[in-house]
This record gives structure tokens, sequence and C-alpha cells, in this order.
């Protein structure tokens, strides 16, 4: 710590005390005026991004836009495979990120004692939610595409969504464990429970909303994600649809829509926008709005969760 | 004689087995996160290194022409660094402050009703897809200000891209900074104000000088953030290299390259497909040397209470 060096107070009268506490009124005042100002101006700049939005986009939504594939001329094209195959990569995500996510906090934070293996995964976790998402398509690109050979698919897509949500997932469900308290831990102890009776009976299931929580916001981060599906050579231009998940022989399940080739939202609205076409930049638009009401209605749901989970448990 | 311990409760073998395994499935997932850092640097190094058996380093260090793609194909970085650093610098010019201002104003002086209403609305707006921002850059901020105060500025600008990334940027600094400064005990500002400070000299001089730590936090995460963001860039600055830092100019950074290539369809293992590898080193080592910048600084104005 620096200490201060006594200086030379001069004397000071009641009249220019005053004076004193006047001028610093006034720059409180200020001050507060200027970050109100910057506040609203934050809030109006943001607003104004959406307002455009919408305003480009309502005219064009409808439900031939949702059931249409894309096409030439901007008035027939849709974002039926657009969709379709943001829904798809997402359920590969999800099924991907949340048992590894959880499993990791459970380890760090159950298991795991103060050693240089813990250490080494929590530096990881921590470095990987700095790392440029367009890196995370590369690392894919290079690992998923062409090493494994899953090729330009909807699994490589989904599993590249996956490591990049990752950090957010174990974040929040370290917190949500940390938040248990510990003689919940020792009463299923106490009662013979193994360590993993005690964390699948009692350490998940109180834990869950807070789980719940960091996935959904996970999820809400990876359905935006545009570079790192292009770096991954994903198409922009999709006339059908991946194979279905059920078929009618036995075993009536198909897993080759995991192979298949696929577009997502923000990439067809990116190759929307990309057109000089005023009509197909309003196609973009209408894409922005649908991808926008899914990434802050996710949201949503998750503040109202963490709110009714606050709200809820008293230990 | 002990009563003898029904079949049900005696020791199983097998549970201890089962407890062993299902500690080492939950390690190999913990490990995910390490293999994954492990796979970025090898892959980029790797691919990274196929290019330079093409292209001297110093070539592509020092080269102020980037025209992988052209017949006659140069490899000078620069122009790609210099478009990265020049929109980073723009976003931050316009994020650090007002992100800053609205933290302390939420903290220390906005009434009670207004914090809970706008911090939510900041965490939902980091939420927002940042495509949608390249649309409002390209196709509303862009045309607003041919309109208005730049009549001369040209459709594709580093300087609309830096600006809207820089607004984007905002609620991060702001939520994050706002989280630091209210972590600063209360019993500080009481001190102050017990000593006749007000509400401004003590958010200046009490409270931001004991958040600073968080508070630079934020700021490299603002700035690594701006440095890797694709797809305002992408849509909003252009795709050609340019070594330039005129924001009135269009250019392509780091990030809009790769994108750019990847669009088209380059072989794989040709030198093109492995320049967006150099390039995503580039990247790293930037956001890298970034992070190491934030440590420091971090350290040396540590403060504990």
């Amino acid at each position: 710590m620096r200490i201060a060096q006594p200086t030379a107070v001069p004397a000071v009268g009641p009249q220019q005390m005053q004076a004193l506490v006047a001028a610093g009124r006034r720059n409180q005042l200020a001050f507060a005026i200027i970050g109100l100002a910057c506040t609203m101006f934050a809030v109006l700049v943001l607003l104004a991004a959406f307002l455009d939005l919408l305003f480009d986009g309502l005219p064009r939504l409808s439900w031939d836009f949702m059931t249409s594939f894309p096409s030439r001329r901007a008035a027939d094209a849709g974002i039926l495979s657009a969709w379709v195959g943001s829904a798809l990569v997402m359920l590969v995500t999800m099924l991907s990120a949340v048992p590894i996510g959880i499993g990791a906090a459970v380890y760090l934070e159950e298991y795991g004692g103060k050693n240089w293996l813990t250490d080494l995964i929590e530096i990881n976790v921590t470095n990987l939610a700095g790392v440029p998402s367009i890196v995370y398509g590369l690392l894919a690109l290079g690992l998923f595409v062409y090493q494994f050979g899953f090729g330009e698919s909807i699994l490589t897509a989904g599993l590249t969504l996956a490591l990049l949500i990752l950090p957010v997932v174990i974040v929040a469900s370290r917190e949500a464990l940390r938040a248990v308290p510990g003689n919940i831990r020792e009463a299923a102890y106490a009662l013979g429970a193994t360590r993993w009776q005690m964390i699948s009976g009692h350490l998940l299931p109180y834990s869950r909303g807070g789980i719940l929580t960091g996935i959904i916001l996970g999820m809400a981060e990876a359905i935006g994600q545009t570079a790192p599906l292009i770096a991954i050579g994903a198409l922009t231009f999709i006339a059908f649809l991946p194979p279905p998940p059920l078929v009618e022989t036995a075993p009536f399940i198909s897993l080759d829509w995991l192979w298949a080739e696929f577009t997502v939202l923000p990439i067809q609205m990116f190759n929307w926008v990309s057109r000089p076409d005023r009509a197909f930049q309003a196609n973009a638009a209408a894409a922005g709005i649908i991808l926008l009401a899914m990434c802050l209605l996710m949201n949503a749901l998750a503040i109202y969760i963490r709110y009714q989970v606050r709200k809820k448990i008293k230990w | 004689m002990t009563p003898a311990i029904p079949r049900s409760l005696q020791h199983k073998w097998s549970r201890n087995i089962k407890e062993r395994l299902i500690e080492l499935l939950l390690l190999g997932f913990g490990l995910v996160a390490v293999f994954t850092t492990v796979a970025i640097t090898a892959i980029l190094v790797f691919e990274s290194l196929g290019f330079f058996e093409h292209v001297s380093l110093w070539d592509f260090l020092t080269g102020t022409v980037w025209t992988p793609l052209f017949a006659d194909p140069k490899y000078g970085i620069l122009p790609l660094v210099s478009a990265t650093l020049t929109v980073t610098a723009i976003a931050l010019a316009v994020a650090i402050p007002m992100g800053t201002i609205i933290a302390i104003y939420l903290s220390e002086f906005a009434p009670h009703p207004l914090r809970e209403a706008i911090k939510p609305a900041l965490e939902m707006i980091q939420a927002v897809p940042t495509i949608v921002f390249g649309y409002f850059a390209l196709l509303f901020v862009t045309p607003l200000l041919q309109a208005t105060i730049l009549p001369n500025l040209p459709g594709f600008n580093m300087l609309v891209a830096g600006l809207v990334i820089g607004v984007a940027t905002i609620p991060t600094i702001a939520s994050l900074s706002e989280d630091a400064m209210r972590a600063v005990p209360m019993n500080m500002r009481e001190g102050a104000y017990a000593v006749g400070a007000n509400k401004l000299r003590v958010a200046l001089t009490v409270v931001m000088p004991a958040a600073v730590s968080g508070v630079v936090a934020a700021y490299v995460l603002a700035a690594a953030r701006a440095i890797g963001e694709t797809m305002i860039v992408a849509i909003a600055a252009g795709l050609n290299a340019n070594f330039s830092f005129n924001p009135m100019e269009g250019a392509a950074t780091l990030t809009a390259y790769i994108a750019q290539v990847s669009i088209g369809d380059l072989p794989h293992g040709s030198v093109g497909y492995r320049s967006i590898f150099a390039a995503g080193l580039m990247l790293l080592i930037l956001t890298l040397v970034l992070n190491v910048i934030g440590h420091l600084l971090r350290r040396r104005y540590r403060n504990a209470y």
C-alpha cells in the first residue's frame, strides 16, 4: 500500500467550506445525470437493434416461412431446413454437454481433493471460457471432421457446440452443488449411503434448479453460435431434411440423421444478410426474430427458474 | 456371539467396484476440458507447421499483403492483425468508458428499482446472438451514419463494426464491474462518508480502487470477446484484407478471414486450408497475451478485504 504523504492543509473558512460542499454536490449530480444518460443510451441502442429487426422481419413471418425450404426467390424462401437443423444440433449438444458437464462438476466438487489433477481441470475450464468461439470451429474441423471422419454433419456440429458450452454448464453446476449444505451429505452417509448414492439420491435432486439454469443458459448460447459452425463447413443452402429418426422397419429408430449435412438458423440468416437484395435481407430479419425469440425465451426461463429456486429452498 | 448380519446389509464387494468405476467415469468427464485445450493447441500447431513448410515465418509475420487465394499468393498476416486491433480498439473505446460509468451508476447512484430492472436486462442482452448485431450494423447503423454525419462512409467499414461490437460488449463490462463494486464492503464506504466524502468521491476513490481487480477482469473479458468476435466483423467490415488502421475503410479481421475461407470450399490439406489454422493460432496467441496482461494487472492491483 502507498502511504499518502502528509500535505499542508490550507486553512478553510466556513464560506469556502460551503462552496466546496456545493461544488461536490454539483459534481455528484452531474455524474448521476451522465450515468443515467449512459444507461439509457445503451438501452435505447439495443432497443433500436431489436425494433429494426422487428420492423424489417415481421411482415415476412408466416406459417409458409416456417415450412418452406430456402429458395432462389426471396418470396418463396423459408427456414424449414434451418430450424430443423438447429433443433437436431441442439439435441446432440444437450445429450453430450449435460452428462459431461454435470459429471465434471460433481467430480470437482465431491471427489477431487486439493491436488494437481483438480487444479489442472479447473485452470482448463477457466481458460476455455475465454477461447474465441471460432477457434472451437477450427478444432472441430481438424479433429471431428477429418481425424475422426464425422464429416460436416449434425454430429460434428452438436459435439462442437457441446465443447463450447461445457464451461458454462460446469461452472453453474458447481455453484449449485456448493449451495447444498454439508449436513445433507453427512446425514446420507450416517444412514449408510455410499458416496454415489448420496450424490444421485440427494445432491443432484436438491441442486437440479441451479443445474437446469446453467444448462438452459448454455443452450441459449449454443443456439446463436454461427462462427464455429461456419468453420466446420456447414452449408448455407439445404433444400432437404435429414433422414427421420423414426423408421417403419425394425428397429424403428434410425441414427442416420446424425451424419446428415445441415444448416442452422444463424447460418441461414448470415447467408441472407450478405446478399445485396433487400427482399433477402427481410428474410434474414425474419429468421433473426425467430432466433432472438428463442434465445430470449430460454434466458427468461433460466432467470425464472433461478428466482423460483431461490425463493423456495430454505436450508 | 454377535448376531448374524442380514444378507442384504452385508458388505458387498461389487459395491466398491461400482463406486470406483463411477469415480473414474466422472474423472473422465472432468478431463474432457483438459483434452479440449490440448486438442485445440495440437490441431492449431500441427496444421500451422504444415503451413509454415510453404511459407516462411518471417514473411508471415512481417508481410503486409494477404492474398492466399490469388494465383500468386502472398501470406503476410499484418493486414488481418491490423484490422483485428483497429476494430478491438474502437470497441473498447466505446465499451470501457460507457460500461464503467454504467457500473458505477448502477452500483452507487441508481435507485433500487431501476437497478433491479436494468441488471437482468443487461444479462439477457449478453445472450443475444452476435449475428443479430451484425444485421443491425450493416443495415441500420452504417446507412444511418452515411445519411447523417459521414456521407463518405463505405458500406463495409471497421468503424461501424467496432462501434456495434462496443455497444454489444457494454452489458458484459457493466454487469461484471457492477458485481465487483457491490462486493466492496459497506463499511469502507461508510468510513469515507464519515470523513465527509460525497457519493462521487466515494465511488471514484474508495469503491473503484477496491474493485479494480474485478473491473480489470471485466475489461479483459470484453477485449477477448471483441478480438474473437466473428459475425459482426464478417458482415459489417467486409472480407477484403487491407493493411490499414483507418476505421473508415473496410478490412477483414483474423476471424472474418477464417469464416470467409470456411464458406468457400478449399481442399483439405492445401496451403489455403492450412492458412486458416495459422490465422487461428495468431488469434489464440493474441487472446493469450491479453489474458497474461490481465493477470499481471490483477496481481499488481489485487486488494483483499
